[in-house]
């Protein structure tokens, strides 16, 4: 990827006055900002209210399941949606106000915006005049992608992966600051996943703002330096990733013959952080405590022990307990709380 | 808006449809042109019984009538192909959803539809040209090889010729109008192919048939194509009036403007998802 000063830094930075703590104070024309950001479909609220900053230098994963309204509020970003309110500005301008936007932002929607007659260089070269570049920039992105080999086969045969592949050389034809990509992780092997982790942290390293949707966490997972996590529309969570992974918690499972004594035992030393397993009779979980910790209580109360083992509320359980419905029972019932029961493992490594 | 034209220029280029149509436009238009060259010189036309010899000397009108509704049988129906091209243009990118992409290069609207509408001219054209001289140039050569004069010199011919390219251009833009309109490709398609074979010159007809409907019969689309080129089979038959030919091309442009202005204030506005 060349850095072409000349394209990088003709941005507006007019209207952003506002400084991020995280990134370059000058760098404000590659922020993408979403202030209350709301849209109906009939009277289906797909957005409601949504915020969030987007911060040049780091990649930042913008989730939710399916139908949470991620590709509209991108869309909405994009011109190609007209919110009913709110705003969505990059470098503090509406994308229909940029000069040459796709010199400022590259943009993938789905993978499925090709005519399947033309061929993959040919699919290039009709946006290179507005993009305003020369076609030997097409030939450039192609290899940059890896479809040099396939320039001139027409997009129709192409896998799900090598269209992915095809819609981001389109995004970088431009060189822009600000790349916005939905769902570009679909369809790719686990070899592409990892070849677009290198890519889109390649980029970010350059300085510039790199967006990813996508449904599932563990795809981006090891991409992402920020997470913006959106479910029927609203804002759950935005924060960086570590700042989600504090959400994740370790905890212990425990089982003794003497389910009295451990009752007692874990109410006299981890009030209120401890559980019954529902229909295993003698056995608790008990929340933010390791192994040894409780090994040694055990000993110390003379409590014999069946069982101990580590569990851990991974990212992912996470991820869904944020997404998910809300919990209609007790603690433990949770999407969440569920699934750490069944779940053991050094998830929580992820994280770190 | 000259890149949003070099744009459209390769969007249509990059693709094999437009040159299959231009193809099946030139050798229709070549087989018809033949065809009823040779119907209106050998059958029971307007040229049967005359004089060789003695006698007054044939009369230059019939000849030239011949010669007019021959080389303007691509205004008259050649026009389906051009304007099914333009339409394509618009359609096509809803169909393929490439509308998202264009717009990400192009978010003004009006210069997306404007680009189209004038990237169209130069297609046009081309259609024009390839159908106006297959239609001509077989037609030519069937006159001429009947004995007939083709009167290619004839500056009322030339005139014709030239204005029959000249509706097709205007016809290609009429689609591009159209399509905006109606984005549904095969919605688009179907509509424009029942209009422009079935439901004008079924209109025409029955038209043709009140004492009011001639003057009614010739501001229909078709009609003022025909107007264009200022001839067509259907007025030497005495089946249409047709508009002087200034007026034609108004109206036609007229049509085209219309429908591209609908589709900028419908289908251009709304959200693409």
């Amino acid at each position: 990827m060349t850095q072409d000063d000349t394209t990088r830094h003709d941005g507006h930075r007019t209207g952003q006055p506002e400084v991020s703590p995280h990134g370059d104070p000058h760098d404000a024309a590659g922020v993408v900002e979403v202030r209350g950001l709301t849209k109906t479909f009939g009277t289906v609220r797909a957005v409601d209210d949504l915020s969030f900053r987007v911060l040049p230098g780091r990649v930042t994963g913008f989730l939710g399941p399916n139908g949470a309204g991620k590709t509209t509020t991108l869309r909405m970003l994009l011109g190609l949606v007209r919110p009913t309110a709110g705003t969505a500005t990059i470098g503090g301008l509406p994308y229909a106000a940029l000069q040459r936007p796709q010199r400022v932002v590259g943009a993938a929607l789905e993978a499925a915006s090709f005519h399947p007659g033309r061929t993959a260089r040919d699919h290039l070269r009709v946006y290179a005049p507005q993009v305003g570049v020369p076609d030997a920039r097409c030939d450039e992105v192609l290899a940059l992608v890896g479809l040099t080999e396939v320039a001139h086969r027409r997009v129709g045969g192409f896998s799900l992966g090598m269209r992915q592949r095809l819609g981001l050389a389109t995004t970088l034809l431009g060189d822009p600051r600000v790349l916005v990509l939905d769902e570009p992780a679909n369809g790719l092997d686990p070899e592409g996943i990892r070849w677009l982790r290198d890519v889109l942290r390649h980029l970010a390293r350059e300085g510039r703002t790199v967006l990813v949707s996508s449904h599932v966490l563990p795809e981006v997972q090891q991409t992402v330096d920020d997470v913006v996590i959106i479910a029927r529309g609203r804002l759950v969570h935005a924060s960086s990733l570590a700042g989600l992974a504090a959400l994740t918690r370790t905890g212990v499972r425990v089982t003794s013959p003497d389910a009295e004594g451990l009752r007692r035992l874990a109410e006299q030393r981890w009030a209120g952080r401890w559980r019954d397993v529902p229909e295993r009779p003698g056995t608790l979980t008990i929340d933010d405590v390791d192994a040894p910790g409780v090994g040694h209580a055990a000993f110390l109360a003379g409590l014999e022990l069946h069982g101990l083992t580590e569990t851990s509320v991974g990212l992912e359980d996470v991820f869904l307990r944020l997404t998910g419905e809300p919990p209609v029972g007790p603690a433990g019932t949770s999407a969440g709380g569920a699934s750490a029961v069944g779940r053991t493992g050094p998830d929580g490594e992820v994280a770190a | 808006m000259s890149a949003a034209l070099r744009t459209e220029y390769r969007k249509l280029v990059s693709t094999r449809l437009w040159w299959v149509l231009l193809a099946v436009t030139g050798l229709y238009m070549a087989f018809l042109g033949g065809v009823l060259a040779l119907a209106l010189v050998l059958g029971d036309g307007p040229m049967t019984g005359l004089p060789t010899g003695d006698g007054p000397p044939p009369p230059p009108l019939d000849d030239l009538a011949v010669a007019l509704s021959v080389y303007t049988l691509a205004p008259a129906l050649g026009y389906v192909f051009p304007v099914v091209v333009g339409a394509l243009s618009v359609t096509g990118e809803f169909r393929h959803m490439t509308i998202t992409p264009t717009l990400l290069a192009e978010p003004r609207r009006s210069v997306v539809l404007g680009a189209k509408l004038l990237a169209s001219i130069p297609v046009g054209l081309v259609f024009g040209l390839v159908g106006t001289l297959a239609a001509t140039g077989a037609g030519a050569a069937a006159l001429a090889a009947s004995g007939h004069d083709p009167l290619l010199t004839d500056p009322d011919v030339l005139a014709a010729v030239g204005r029959s390219v000249l509706a097709l251009t205007v016809w290609t833009v009429v689609g591009v109008g159209f399509g905006s309109a109606l984005t549904n490709q095969v919605a688009a398609i179907v509509v424009l192919l029942a209009f422009t074979q079935f439901v004008e010159p079924t209109l025409r007809i029955f038209l043709g048939a009140v004492e009011w409907g001639a003057g009614v019969a010739r501001w229909l689309p078709g009609a003022a194509g025909e107007a264009i080129a200022g001839s067509s089979f259907y007025s030497t038959a005495g089946l249409a009036e047709l508009l002087p030919w200034e007026q034609g091309l108004l109206v036609l442009v007229g049509y085209g403007v219309a429908l591209a202005a609908v589709g900028r204030l419908t289908t251009f506005r709304r959200d693409v998802t």
